[in-house]
């Protein structure tokens, strides 16, 4: 079962920026892409850790501001040539307001 | 999807390197546009002709040089007719016709014939055992010959037949070569290497006939040996033709499409008809045929732009580079070194070391380089040849190549033949040159790019890449390193930094999008390294009209601290001159002790370190710093950073001049200004120099009579020593020349290129020139940085912390509690 929770306006995160969200299982990086798209990920970066709410966003992607690891939003994949996962968790934009599920993480690894 | 019945039809003949790489790069930009055939006369996928030599050396099998298998055709949806050669070309109904007769219609034709290799019209020339030397099918027969045959002759000094001859002695063989003048290799050497290359080979056991011209090849059933002009002759149960390749170009004129030496194409890789393309060796272009690769890979790039409709790309020729493929043997070749009237050669020749280097000159550029013995610096010398570097500011060290002038590679190494596996070639990464070399040869890798995308190894700091290029040379036996002549500013274009910076100021482009729209961006947000230099670019050259864009900034500019590898930030006050206080000593300490900061640490560049800020808390942080009068230090801006300077005639019984005052001044003046890189600045009171003014972008050394100018040095990948720019005579001229410099710099630097990086690639003399000669430039450079200052002297640290700039940046979005 999805429960969704309202984490804020889609106005608050910037174009082609992020937002994090603190939950007790670390942060969320909230991501808006140029059209409004808004996708969520530990906002941790599989190579080293590095917070990629901090990164730049481009298309649907957001490059690691630590070394420079390039992450797919939808699925948390790196882009080949390098290789590792972020967890994503499901987020929708309805009237503008986002919403965000998060996804225990501890399933999963 | 476009379905098999509405795609267009692209048909490529010859399935060879030049072919599959334009559809490679073809697939790269426009993957559903063509339903696509290729024809190839071999029997196998698209294998690495160059790597011939080491199979035939029993360095490599057939399967190691193999770039696309059978597989890989049918991934892509790509039919592949191996075995098949094509007859005819039908311009008239535009279908091709196979050797069976069978008609395949085509809506865009690629020609990528290759070459074959020349046969001289001898007697004897068809008789069994007599061949030549440029495919699989060649090899196979070789490496027979070798096991039933003793003695072989090889027709031809050039690269090809000194790799067959290397490859069938290695197989046993008693190898003679034969050659019509008296240098091998005379199309890459020149006649002392050429020497040092037959003597080395001697000393492995080949033989030489030169200068011979062989008359005709003996034998009835099969050939037993050649007969040469003085009449003389050499018992032979092989010989290998090895004179030279012709473009293979038959079937182009049998279409009635123009050929000379080639078929003739133009910048756009089109033949006289429209619909028909060419590459690789077939072609002939501005006049040139081309017998290497990287030409190939750049002609392929510029077919597959045009062919997936792209339209802008054009192929301006190449230079070429040669390596030969014999193991132990060190030699590389680049460009024209044929002596001139408005030549200039440096020679470098060290017989016992068996090290030979020529480099030719003309206008103060390379134009071609020959390197016998010791080739590290090969790679080096090619890309200031063609890049065109100015290179009269380093000409009396030239000759000792990219390590003498601080250029150099790992802890001095720089031999990779002689480096084990475990050498560390990428200190940043971590990499060594095994994981290189395991990388290349599996994952089939042919560039810089390519290396640094799998590997990591150069793609930091860079201060590698002259390895990882030869890595790569050695690896691949060839000239595949060869970057781009103008590098595009990232892989989201193919246009130039300077492009760019052109486009910006004459179509008048005020936003990233309107760049990208109009230089028609390949990806639609640009990526991380793209959208900071548009950026710099537009604040750069519009300053008070552009509007700055935040999320185009690296993080560090973003939030005006630098982050570090937990995620928490550092915070450097501004120290004017790196003088400081009492009370701003109190407020720092009482800021550290407050947001309990873990680590205070003084900085090279004379200023204090708070490390280990939380995001969140930098705004109170900042407040608490400006209210005892510290703005913020710049630390992480690619723009000014420090003044370091020494006490100077206030106090030191040495200095000459207040160096700490003057400091100060630059400070105050240029605090605040974005450059393409960081910019710091040295102010040393007298010629000890205790600033260490002389490895700074700019310094100032101050001497009794005025102030030395200098500029362009490093401290940090490379150790470079300052370039002397000008002496003046007052404070207020210092400030001039120096802010005025900054400003060129800021108005043609690419984005990320230090200032000595720029210096060395516009020379310092076109900088002298209008900075120091051309009074008036000098003093409008002046005026357009003052002006863009107006806009730029704003501290950072106080819209944030009292003005609420950003706000949304330093909090979260939601705290949730989660069950």
């Amino acid at each position: 079962m999805t429960s969704w929770i309202e984490i804020g306006a889609l106005d608050d995160i910037p174009r082609l920026g992020s937002r994090v969200v603190r939950t007790p299982g670390g942060n969320i990086a909230v991501f808006r892409t140029e059209s409004d798209e808004v996708f969520a990920l530990d906002d941790r970066c599989p190579h080293k850790g590095g917070p990629l709410s901090q990164g730049i966003v481009h298309n649907k992607r957001v490059t690691c501001p630590l070394h420079n690891f390039v992450i797919e939003l939808a699925s948390g994949q790196a882009v080949a040539p390098d290789e590792g996962c972020t967890h994503t968790h499901p987020a929708k934009v309805e009237n503008g307001v986002v919403w965000l599920s998060v996804r225990q993480a501890a399933a999963v690894s | 999807m476009l379905d098999k019945v509405t795609k267009q039809k692209l048909v490529v003949i010859g399935n060879g390197m030049a072919g599959i790489r334009t559809v490679e790069a073809l697939l790269e930009r426009a993957p559903d546009l063509y339903d696509i055939t290729v024809f190839g006369s071999e029997p196998y996928g698209n294998y690495n002709r160059i790597l011939l030599s080491p199979v035939l050396a029993g360095e490599k099998t057939v399967d190691d040089i193999m770039l696309n298998t059978v597989d890989w055709y049918e991934d892509n949806n790509i039919t592949l007719r191996k075995g098949e050669t094509i007859s005819m070309i039908d311009r008239r109904t535009c279908e091709v016709v196979t050797e069976a007769g069978e008609r395949v219609p085509y809506d865009r034709l690629l020609i990528a014939t290759g070459s074959n290799p020349i046969m001289l019209p001898l007697p004897g020339k068809d008789l069994p055992g007599v061949i030549g030397f440029r495919d699989i099918y060649d090899v196979d027969r070789m490496i027979k010959a070798s096991t039933d045959y003793r003695n072989a002759v090889v027709i031809g000094g050039g690269l090809l037949g000194l790799e067959a001859a290397n490859g069938l002695m290695k197989r046993g063989m008693n190898v003679t070569v034969v050659h019509l003048l008296d240098t091998l290799m005379e199309r890459q050497l020149d006649p002392v290497a050429g020497g040092l290359l037959r003597k080395s080979l001697e000393e492995r056991g080949m033989v030489f006939k030169m200068p011979a011209q062989t008359q005709a090849i003996l034998g009835e059933d099969r050939v037993t040996g050649v007969r040469f002009g003085d009449g003389t002759e050499l018992a032979a149960d092989l010989v290998v033709m090895a004179v030279g390749i012709r473009p293979n170009f038959e079937l182009a004129k049998k279409a009635g499409l123009y050929c000379e030496r080639g078929i003739v194409v133009s910048d756009t890789m089109q033949t006289y008809d429209g619909r028909i393309y060419a590459v690789g060796e077939c072609v002939q272009h501005r006049r040139q045929t081309y017998g290497l690769v990287a030409p190939l890979f750049d002609q392929a790039k510029v077919c597959a732009n045009h062919l997936a409709m792209k339209g802008f790309a054009t192929y301006d020729g190449s230079v070429t580079s040669t390596k030969l493929k014999v193991t132990g043997i060190d030699l590389f070749s680049a460009g024209d070194f044929a002596p001139g009237p408005d030549k200039e050669e440096i020679v470098l020749q060290d017989a016992n070391r068996g090290v030979y280097k020529r480099i030719i000159l003309k206008d103060k550029k390379i134009v071609g380089a020959v390197l016998y013995g010791d080739t590290i610096d090969g790679p080096w010398y090619f890309q200031h040849l063609r890049d065109g570097t100015d290179v009269s500011h380093m000409r009396e060290r030239l000759v000792f190549g990219a390590a003498n002038l601080g250029d150099g590679g790992v802890n001095g190494q720089n031999s990779v033949a002689a480096m084990s596996d475990e050498t560390e070639i990428c200190g940043c990464n971590g990499v060594c040159k095994g994981a290189i070399v395991k990388a290349i040869s599996e994952k089939k890798l042919f560039t810089l790019d390519d290396v640094r995308a799998h590997t990591k190894a150069s793609s930091s700091c860079g201060s590698c890449t002259g390895l990882v290029e030869q890595v790569l040379a050695f690896t691949l036996g060839g000239d595949y390193s060869a970057a781009p002549k103008v590098k595009p500013l990232c892989k989201c274009t193919d246009h130039s930094h300077d492009d760019v910076r052109r486009v910006i100021v004459e179509q008048q482009l005020k936003t990233i999008p309107a760049v990208m729209r109009f230089m028609e961006w390949k990806t639609l947000n640009g990526c991380h390294s793209c959208r900071p230099a548009l950026n710099y670019y537009l604040l750069a050259t519009w300053p008070g009209e552009y509007r700055d864009d935040q999320q185009s900034r690296f993080i560090n500019e973003r939030v005006h601290a630098n982050i570090q590898k937990d995620g928490t930030y550092s915070v450097v006050p501004r120290m004017w001159g790196g003088v400081t206080t009492p009370s701003e000593l109190r407020a720092i300490a009482d800021v550290a002790e407050k947001f309990n900061i873990p680590t205070v640490k003084v900085t090279g560049g004379q200023r204090i370190d708070l490390l280990g800020v939380k995001k969140e808390d930098l705004p109170a942080v900042w407040a608490d710093l400006n209210d005892a009068g510290m703005v913020s230090g710049h630390a992480y801006a690619k723009g000014l950073r420090t003044v370091k300077t020494c006490v100077g005639s206030e106090w030191c019984r040495f200095g000459t001049q207040d160096s700490t005052g003057l400091g100060v001044k630059l400070e105050k003046f240029m605090w605040g200004s974005w450059t393409p890189a960081k910019v710091k600045l040295g102010v040393s009171g007298c010629p000890r120099n205790c600033a260490e003014a002389t490895c700074k972008d700019v310094g100032v050394v101050c001497v009794d009579s005025g102030y030395e100018i200098h500029f362009a040095g490093a401290a940090g990948l490379h150790i470079k020593g300052t370039e002397f720019l000008t002496k003046v005579e007052t404070e207020d001229e210092t400030l001039e020349v120096i802010v005025a410099l900054t400003q060129l710099y800021r108005e043609e630097g690419w984005y990320l290129e230090r200032m000595y990086k720029w210096c060395d690639r516009v020379g310092l003399e076109q900088i002298r020139k209008r900075v120091v000669d051309d009074i008036a430039n000098r003093k409008a450079l002046f005026a357009r940085f003052a002006h863009s200052q107006q806009f730029a002297q704003t501290d950072p640290w106080a819209e944030r912390a009292s003005r609420g700039v950003d706000r949304n940046e330093f909090a979260p979005l939601a705290e949730l509690e989660l069950a």
